[in-house]
């Protein structure tokens, strides 16, 4: 990896200001994506904001009205052991229990996860597919207007998530077919179910990133189950395709991850479901 | 060159590192702890787990300058007085183990494991949990046999 000058400011408002004025500036959160990166020289910062000094701060897990709020520095195991998102959005926790392995688990971020917007991270689908809003040190996104294609979300250069807030939803799931390799979703579904509002999210298969199915929130209007998804596919235009899997494999899985999301949601909402 | 200091199996240390020096090469080079293992060097087969402030983490995928001031506990901080710790002794006992590569970063995860989950370790969650460490020998079956026993005799 090349060589680069790291710093460690202790509070936000310094943070802001450090990425506003050093040159090829990069947030440090967890380090789970950006250190591998760096090594693989595809990312070469001049400058590395570490943001572990103001972590405390920046974490926390909170139930407020009929939301969970999350600290962008908490970490993956964090939410996935949290009695507060296990009991009022098991989902949530599930997904966050799917990322990475245990070790990454104790350093990733959400906050780094969404920041980052991998095409096949999980945490995006979750975000998309609850409707969360993004908090960040200019404002507030909602999850929508958030995600901009591959690796691109609309955060300003100097801008930093401080927290994500989530709507409890009545019914929410999550299914992911994993790379056997590197544990990220070949195809992640997230569906979620709030007063008429349904949406379903999907990770790892759309060429730009986590992206809405429109024809499946209207088929899950008329009832939250599997069944109404039988049948029906989406294209496989505008879907990933590489050495593990062609995009008419990834489409396909859309389809089949979508409705074991739906079970899953409905198996929580039940209370059952956990393993 | 900078230095970064920390306690490391309950010693006060200092050595030289870079901004980009990896906490796995710290220890390795700069402090001569070669138990712990560079395996795959891209965070996926855990050869490198060390403790850090408690919690299991992935050495070749964080800064040495990230755990300035923590603790850090590595396979060599294990052994008390010449004695092995309890969940080596079960490696030991139950054949955990073929050329050894990887059993470092297993047993680190073990006991990171039994701090978590308790003493009693079912066969799916050990299994479960060993998702990040990855051993090309065994075929995983005696380590699974090894940690459930370790975990029982770190009761």
């Amino acid at each position: 990896m090349y060589n680069f000058a790291f710093h460690r400011p202790t509070g936000l408002r310094q943070a802001s200001n450090m990425l506003g004025k050093l040159e090829e500036a990069k947030i440090l959160a967890g380090g789970q994506t950006l250190i591998p990166t760096m090594k693989l020289r595809l990312a070469s910062p001049g400058n590395v904001v570490d943001l572990n000094a103001i972590a405390d701060e920046l974490s926390g897990i909170e139930l407020k009205g009929r939301s969970i709020v999350i600290g962008a520095m908490t970490r993956h195991a964090d939410v996935a052991n949290s009695d507060v998102v296990k009991q009022h959005l098991p989902a949530l926790a599930y997904l966050a229990g799917l990322v990475g392995d245990p070790a990454v688990r104790h350093r990733g971020t959400i906050g780094g996860s969404l920041a980052n917007n991998d095409p096949n991270a999980d945490y995006p689908a979750a975000a998309l597919g609850l409707g969360a809003t993004i908090h960040t040190t200019k404002g507030k996104y909602e999850a929508d207007n958030f995600f901009k294609g591959l690796f691109e979300t609309a955060l300003g250069a100097d801008e930093i998530i401080t927290k994500v807030s989530f709507p409890l939803a009545k019914k929410a799931g999550y299914e992911k077919f994993r790379n056997q390799a590197s544990r990220f979703a070949l195809v992640g579904v997230f569906v979620s179910k709030r007063g008429s509002e349904i949406r379903v999210a999907v990770t790892g298969a759309g060429s730009n990133g986590v992206f809405r199915v429109a024809s499946f929130e209207e088929a899950l209007k008329k009832r939250f189950a599997p069944k109404s998804l039988e049948g029906l596919t989406i294209p496989a235009t505008g879907m990933n395709s590489d050495i593990h899997g062609s995009a008419e494999y990834r489409a396909h899985l859309v389809g089949v991850m979508a409705r074991r999301a739906v079970t899953r949601a409905n198996e929580f909402a039940a209370g059952e479901g956990e393993d | 060159m900078p230095k970064v200091s920390m306690t490391v199996n309950g010693n006060a240390v200092t050595a030289d590192a870079d901004a980009r020096t990896l906490l796995v090469q710290y220890l390795r080079e700069g402090l001569r702890l070669t138990g712990t293992h560079v395996g795959c060097d891209t965070s996926q087969c855990g050869a490198c787990v060390v403790h850090v402030d408690g919690k299991a983490v992935k050495a070749c995928t964080m800064f040495a300058w990230e755990a300035e001031g923590k603790t850090v506990l590595t396979i060599e901080g294990l052994a008390q007085n010449g004695k092995l710790h309890p969940m080596q002794e079960a490696f030991r006992e139950n054949h955990g183990l073929q050329c050894g590569f990887c059993t470092p970063g297993m047993i680190m995860t073990a006991v990171d494991m039994v701090n978590r989950k308790g003493h009693d370790l079912d066969d799916p969650t050990i299994r479960h949990e060993l998702e990040g460490n990855i051993c090309r020998c065994t075929g995983y079956h005696n380590i699974v046999k090894s940690i459930a026993a370790g975990a029982k005799a770190m009761a």
